[in-house]
């Protein structure tokens, strides 16, 4: 979007032409934020303010949903409840308020920590590897190269689903059922191919006569490669790691097929954050607020290269 | 960066890329094939654990009666009966059919909110960059997590969804249920996956606009051409094969649709939802028949490579241009 | 950017490496899993016993009960080693049986002195046995379970009510004995107001993903004599599925469900109906006997709920719940594994099990004379249990359930084709998977 400032010479709209467009297209980023900002209220609200009819807009914040989010909890008798000591901290104090005990930790930390390593280590892979093979797509004559790029880029079209059937079985075989090692395997493979694509756009990009000239200067292929071409591509390998992680960060269909316990990751965790009865949407809120905030951050630092990462680099400015 | 003067600087790129200087050729170190293949083959060898194994796997196991959860059970090879089966089995075509509509709708929709956006955006009011940032946010997010939080907005009564439109029409929110009415339940996955990637088509869009050089514009305006002819034969056509883009790779997408509806209705009420990766689901992850379900898995993969296909010979036209 | 693009390499290997030493070796803990729901929080509360005494760390994963099959079984299929202990459904006997995934439990009985005699005996058929009425046992009884009905007790006993319904319906305002009488009192409060609200007569179970509709629905069916089998363990369903009584069954809970729900409960179990329930849109509640000490606890409506047992109609039955407790065969801790099961099982335990909320099936527990009064529910309990039935709890549970949630599903929920089709139709799926498995 690095044109999006830049004006038309001649065909510049209207004045008029402007101010209906700026309004209708803040209009509908108000209505599609709306949803957003729902799930923030949400998570600031105690469960009776959540579920009173109708919604309510305007309400007295607590921390109940995040305590929730954090904790698993036990309805008591007020006698055993007495019995007990002092509460340690404000979740114990709002849990005794509605008749409960805190009886430990919630799930919702070890899987967002799951998450975090699992993202992490199956972007570094994909991009260091995508960063080679990128490289050696753009530089050297690669026999069957446009074959080898299409099947790289047909592996991410195949429906999850599909691929997770032998994907379970060959993981029961191996040992690498329910862990963080086999997850990063697997998003490493499916992210390899859209850091593949992207990257060799990028390092199309880098003229050839910077190497040449190192060549020149007595470097091997690897120095030129590590010395000259690595810092050029900076920018390319830090927005195609930023979509891998996105990617592996959102994931959904593989994490719950493939995924129980151990090596869970959030987006399969969140939906089955329940309450005494069904869902505790405070809680749902708090959890799903705390997962979205480091996209909007990736997503703010990604916005010049958002159009290139979606199209595969099929689309550039 | 103006986008003409982008394409030139492309093409200019390019061309010098299609006569390099010849290199010198270098003893020292690793030979250029060897460096080629070393950087090449870690890919193409975890591609190959990961993706081609399987998929081999997969088709061999399509042919059996083999189910995950009976390790000890005797396994039949059972020739084509599982294809034969699924393709005359009326739910996997009901299935099939579902999953058509979807794509359809939803796409129709995303395209043609996505399209006018990109067009109003296009119009370079003063702000345009930051709403066009805060439009594209929700195509970043989770569809599974934050579809299950739609499954709350939906709530009839609780729900804000219910509420807002009784709030403009009228009826009774609690007289009317997204996700449990017959009628109701496919529209509303298509508002969902409409308000997640509608910015997706408009991103697309929008560089296809960006795309149109102003000389044929200014061209236009010489020979006193209305605006409304301008758009119908200078910019949409310009714009249409970064439309079709869009629509081929949302058309993929959905295709394989899982997560949103997974959360939203698990494809009830009934098996009115039920598209074609809930059925597979179903089938391979909980019933554990996965010869049968591997079959299936084969015709979706099949279905979908060829959509593949159609798809790059399309993305390479639009990088052509 | 590139301090950016830094961090990110810096984070990613750090990352790395801490996935590679996660995989490390636990040596005194147990891992429970379980289903998340009241009882499953109160068995945290009671393993700190265990906890003290045996100096092992418990921890626990619960699933809700939407995923909880679903999940638990991928588990078992992938040999994964999650769950060392596992409170499973009675149904998923048959299948973690023939595949080995619990260990078999009677020579440990045999060594500790633990005797299934000392239990309820049809707890002991419906959750440790199988093949069943065998003594092989794959788990010891953890929790005994079926649905049953929550009712405000206060709406009911309101004079002005009670009148009301009086001069409606020429009968007396009380827990129902049939589910005719039920329909009846559910039409009655539908639409009602009751303290400056609108009411509606009942929640029931109509969920499509897991088990829920045919929990219900069944609850119904079994009433009017809905069997599986004519002829137990010949699998010949023609004429029991699909019997006048099981037609008439299904057709009265979908006319339940047409006219007497709230708004929005077409995919709703558990949860759900607890929801509208404590939040008083509700007169009746379809739910799990487990529900009840939670619910007597409820700072809200815990003092105006009553409970009574799943009405009979021409038949008296219950639909079967609750769990018993495996091991996993898989586990790398055996030893404390089975300490846990020997713990859960002494009788001292047991009570303290029941009144934290637990339903023990202990005859220590049930048979002291002031077991029926020592909660409101108690009583109605014993009545359930004894009377209670149960789905297929053949290996191809699964996809039998699965048949049977779309056929149902589609039919109260969807409006598609009648009850008689339904249940045809659910015959012939059944055939198929049990000419698939070899036994037809």
């Amino acid at each position: 979007m690095s044109g999006l400032s830049s004006a038309h010479s001649v065909v510049e709209p209207g004045i008029w032409s402007k101010r209906i467009a700026g309004t209708l297209v803040v209009i509908y980023a108000l209505i599609t934020m709306i949803p957003l900002l729902w799930i923030f209220a949400t998570s600031l609200k105690s469960p009776p303010d959540s579920i009173s009819y109708p919604p309510k807009i305007l309400f007295t914040p607590t921390v109940e949903g995040y305590c929730n989010l954090f904790t698993t909890r036990s309805r008591q008798t007020q006698d055993y409840i007495e019995s007990l000591g002092p509460p340690a901290n404000v979740c114990e104090e709002i849990a005794r308020d509605r008749s409960m005990v805190v009886v430990g930790a919630s799930k919702y930390w070890p899987r967002f920590v799951n998450s975090l390593v699992i993202a992490f280590g199956s972007t570094f892979l994909a991009v260091f590897l995508g960063t080679l093979a990128a490289y050696g797509f753009s530089r050297f004559k690669v026999p069957l190269a446009d074959d080898l790029l299409f099947f790289i880029l047909s592996t991410r079209m195949m429906p999850p689903i599909a691929v997770a059937i032998p994907i379970y079985l060959m993981y029961r075989e191996l040992g690498l059922s329910d862990t963080a090692l086999g997850m990063i395997l697997l998003y490493t493979a499916v992210n390899v191919s859209l850091a593949v694509w992207l990257l060799k756009g990028f390092i199309d990009e880098i003229p050839r006569e910077y190497e040449e000239a190192a060549l020149i200067d007595g470097y091997t292929r690897l120095q030129a490669f590590v010395k000259v071409v690595l810092p050029q591509a900076t920018t390319g390998i830090a927005a195609t790691a930023i979509f891998c992680l996105i990617f592996a960060w959102n994931e959904y269909a593989f994490a719950v097929l493939l995924t129980s316990g151990t090596a869970q990751t959030a987006p399969p965790f969140i939906p089955t954050i329940i309450g005494e009865g069904g869902m505790d949407w405070p809680a749902v809120g708090a959890g799903t607020t705390i997962f979205l905030v480091p996209i909007l951050v990736f997503t703010i630092l990604l916005r010049k290269h958002l159009l290139r990462g979606i199209t595969f680099g099929a689309v550039r400015k | 960066m103006n986008n003409d003067t982008g394409m030139i600087d492309r093409a200019a790129t390019m061309a010098a890329k299609a006569t390099p200087p010849r290199l010198v050729r270098r003893v020292r170190g690793l030979s250029d094939k060897a460096i080629a293949w070393l950087f090449i083959a870690p890919t193409m060898l975890l591609l190959l654990v990961i993706n081609i194994f399987p998929l081999i796997w997969t088709i061999q196991l399509s042919f059996t009666n083999y189910r995950a959860n009976r390790p000890n059970a005797e396994v039949v090879n059972v020739g084509l009966r599982n294809y034969e089966r699924l393709l005359t089995d009326p739910d996997v075509w009901i299935a099939m059919q579902t999953t058509a509509q979807f794509v359809f709708w939803s796409i129709l929709l995303q395209t043609v909110i996505g399209f006018t956006l990109a067009y109003l955006i296009d119009r370079k009011f003063r702000g345009h960059a930051f709403w066009t940032t805060v439009i594209l946010i929700p195509m970043m997010l989770s569809p599974a997590v934050v579809g299950n939080f739609w499954r709350f907005l939906y709530q009839p009564q609780i729900g804000l969804f219910n509420y807002i439109v009784s709030f403009f029409t009228g009826i009774e929110p609690s007289s009317f249920e997204m996700l449990g009415s017959v009628s109701l339940a496919p529209w509303s996955i298509v508002i969902v996956d409409t308000w997640m990637w509608t910015p997706y088509v408009m991103l697309i869009c929008l560089a296809g606009l960006r795309s149109i050089p102003d000389y044929i514009y200014e061209a236009a305006e010489v020979d006193r051409a209305s605006p409304w002819r301008q758009f119908w034969s200078i910019t949409v056509p310009m714009a249409l094969p970064f439309i079709m883009l869009a629509v081929l790779f949302r058309g993929i997408e959905n295709f394989k649709m899982f997560d949103m509806v997974n959360l939203l209705t698990g494809g009830g009420p009934g098996s009115i939802t039920e598209v074609a990766s809930i059925t597979l689901k179903r089938q391979a992850f909980e019933a554990w028949r996965t010869g049968p379900s591997s079959a299936f898995a084969i015709i979706l993969f099949v279905a979908v490579f060829g959509l593949a296909n159609i798809y790059v010979k399309a993305l390479n036209r639009v990088k052509q241009r | 950017m590139q301090c950016l693009n830094k961090i990110a390499l810096g984070v990613s290997a750090a990352a790395l490496m801490a996935a590679a030493s996660m995989t490390s070796a636990k040596a005194n803990e147990l891992t429970l899993c379980w289903a998340a729901w009241d009882p499953a929080n109160a068995l945290v509360e009671l393993s700190k016993d265990f906890e003290t005494k045996t100096g092992t760390k418990m921890n626990f994963e619960f699933v809700p009960w939407p995923n909880f099959a679903d999940r638990i079984l991928n588990e078992l299929n992938a040999g994964g080693k999650l769950c060392d202990l596992l409170i499973g459904d009675s149904q998923w006997l048959g299948g973690s049986a023939e595949n080995g995934y619990y260990v078999k439990l009677n020579d440990f009985f045999d060594k500790e002195g633990i005797s299934m005699d000392d239990f309820a005996a049809a707890a002991v058929n419906a959750y440790s046995t199988w093949p069943k009425g065998t003594p092989n046992y794959w788990a010891l009884p953890a929790m005994g379970d079926a649905n049953g009905w929550f009712y405000r007790k206060d709406w009911f006993e309101d004079p002005a009510i009670m009148a009301d319904y009086k001069t409606k319906t020429g009968a007396d305002l009380a827990p129902p004995k049939t589910w005719d009488e039920l329909k009846q009192i559910a039409e009655f409060f539908q639409g009602r107001e009751v303290n400056g609200q609108t009411v509606y007569g009942a929640a029931i179970f109509t969920e499509r993903a897991s088990e829920g509709i045919t929990m219900g629905a069944t609850s119904a069916m079994y009433p009017y004599g809905f069997k599986y089998e004519m002829t137990p363990g010949a699998y010949d369903m023609e004429g029991a599925v699909n019997s006048e009584g099981a037609v008439a069954g299904l057709e009265m809970y979908k006319a339940l469900y047409k006219c007497c729900t709230p708004p929005g409960y077409t995919d709703s179990y558990m949860g759900e109906g607890l929801d509208a329930f404590k939040s008083g849109q509700v007169a009746m509640m379809m739910n799990w006997f487990a529900f009840m000490p939670g619910m007597a606890k409820d700072e809200k409506v815990g003092s105006v709920t009553g409970f009574f047992v799943n009405p009979g109609q021409t038949i008296a039955a219950s639909t079967l719940g609750g769990q018993g407790i495996s091991v996993v065969a898989n586990t790398d801790n055996m030893d404390g594994a089975l300490a846990y099961i020997k713990w859960f099982a002494d009788p001292e335990i047991q009570k303290k099990w029941w009144a934290l909320g637990g339903y023990a099936v202990h005859n220590a527990v049930l048979n002291d004379p002031a077991f029926p009064s020592s909660q409101p529910f108690a009583g109605d309990f014993l009545v359930a249990m004894n009377q209670v039935q149960d789905f297929w709890q053949e290996p191809s549970y699964a996809s039998l359930l699965q048949a049977m949630q779309k056929r149902l599903h589609d039919y109260v929920v969807a409006d598609q084709g009648t009850a008689k089709e339904a249940l045809d139709n659910l015959i012939a799926d059944w055939t198929v998977i049990f000419e698939d498995d070899g036994k037809l």
